[in-house]
């Protein structure tokens, strides 16, 4: 069946019609008592990786420059680069929803930061992932759909060097710092917070103008490779990881177990990515902040289909799938579940509607 | 005329803490705070009416176990996007180890 993914078009009637826009989502029983344990907030664990990750970024960055012109300083920047382009994303996603710290001050200096590196705004990201857990994998509701079926492979690995987020996070830029929104945007974005969207868009804009006539009056790459440019060549652990959230999963499902994965990665991996490699047990409850998703991983797992072991195997399940979805948009993978589990809720297909 | 409400027992919330109260066709939260202060507001959250009972209660503060939202309990003012708009709270009294509310 084919599919229309924007927001305002024959789709989104669908899904509403359909019945696939509702609170009827399927959550794993968990004893109230041990859930309030598993959302209790620390800012502990966070600013000690907030330390870390800044902490890094400013000495691979200062070697990286040091090392400069020659081509050892290459590894360097790449290293710096995926902690701008890719753990930005995950400090970005956290903050978001409120639970990397106790302290709210915190989760949003650290929010603004990562929204600048991702370039995305505030306000408009805030909403647009309110309504990517709302509405999760809804064709022509979730504005966060990083694969769309039939999957166009080019298209797709593209993004491995930012150039489809980049190209249209500097179009909304523009958009914004004239004093509009996008259509997409106005779906989902209270209108109360447009001029905030406006105003930090202008200084952005500012921003990167400052960094391109420095490097231009300096005869230099310096300022580009630290600020904007790693959004493009340290995107890519960022967009590996996220392809594997929901990718080959199915969609216009209400059961979190269906359309999202959990895969168990290597430490580092774990650190870029805030462990959201737990996406299961993220989009069921998102109010368990990312350092006690293993404890909620655990509790949950009688419920679940089977984690993937690891990164490869993860894309060994995936890849196969989405080569077949170029041409067959209505195949996905479905994972058995334990014995233990409760069925799955597929809840009214779009296809009825 | 408001009338006073039996809605349960002060013991059947913890400590920082919510429950559900439903009366009529209407429904609602009881929170506890970290002092024993108890609050009646709206059951709904005001972004996308999911029920506030599995949400989590920080001293007077409950948040959305949606997105986010955080409420003042006491007065019912939103904290945190993306909800925008305030929740109705409804006067309580702890009596003989009861929670009335006012409706
Ligand atoms: S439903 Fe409560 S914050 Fe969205």
């Amino acid at each position: 069946m084919p599919r229309d993914y924007s927001l305002t078009g024959p789709d989104a009637r669908r899904a509403v019609d359909a019945g696939l826009v509702t609170e009827d989502w399927y959550r794993t029983p968990i004893d109230r008592k041990q859930m309030k344990a598993l959302m209790k907030r620390a800012d502990q664990p966070a600013i000690r990786d907030t330390i870390l990750l800044f902490g890094l970024m400013v000495v691979l960055a200062g070697i990286a420059i040091a090392l400069m012109p020659s081509w050892w300083s290459v590894p360097f920047w790449l290293a710096y680069g995926v902690l701008y382009g890719s753990a930005m994303d995950s400090r970005w996603h956290e903050c978001g929803h409120g639970t990397a710290f106790k302290t709210r001050w915190m989760n949003q200096l650290v929010y603004q930061v990562a929204c600048f590196c991702m370039m995305r705004d505030p306000w408009c990201w805030k909403y647009s992932h309110a309504r990517h857990h709302s509405d999760t994998i809804i064709v022509g509701r979730d504005p966060e759909i990083a694969i769309m079926r039939p999957v166009v492979a080019l298209k797709v690995a593209s993004n491995l060097l930012g150039l489809v987020d980049v190209p249209d996070g500097l179009r909304r830029m523009v958009v914004h710092a004239s004093g509009r929104m996008l259509p997409d945007e106005e779906t989902y974005v209270e209108a109360v917070f447009y001029p905030k969207t406006f105003r930090t868009a202008r200084i952005w804009l500012a921003i990167y103008a400052l960094t391109v006539l420095t490097a231009v009056l300096f005869l230099s790459w310096v300022p580009l490779l630290l600020i904007g440019l790693p959004r493009l060549y340290g995107c890519w652990h960022m967009v590996l990881t996220g392809w594997l959230q929901h990718g080959g999963l199915d969609d216009n499902a209400l059961d979190h177990r269906l359309n999202s994965r959990t895969v168990y990665m290597n430490p580092v991996s774990r650190f870029i990515y805030w462990n959201m490699n737990y996406h299961v047990e993220h989009h069921m409850f998102p109010l368990v902040p990312y350092y006690r998703l293993p404890e909620l991983h655990r509790v949950c797992a009688f419920d679940f289909p089977a984690p993937n072991r690891s990164i490869p195997q993860a894309f060994a399940e995936m890849l196969p799938v989405l080569w077949r979805q170029r041409h067959d948009p209505d195949f996905h993978l479905r994972r058995p579940l334990p014995d233990s589990a409760h069925p799955y809720h597929d809840g009214p297909r779009a296809s009825a509607g | 005329m408001a009338d006073w409400i039996d809605a349960c027992a002060a013991s059947d919330i913890d400590e920082e803490d919510v429950i559900r109260f439903d009366h009529g066709s209407r429904t609602f939260v009881i929170v506890r705070d970290h002092q024993d202060n108890y609050y009646c507001t709206d059951g709904l959250c005001t972004h996308e009416d999911v029920h506030l009972e599995d949400g989590l209660v920080v001293e007077a503060t409950i948040e959305c176990p949606k997105h986010s939202s955080i409420f003042d309990c006491s007065t019912g003012e939103v904290e945190t996007p993306p909800a925008c708009e305030n929740l109705h709270t409804y006067p309580t009294k702890v009596e003989n180890g009861r929670v009335f509310v006012e409706l």
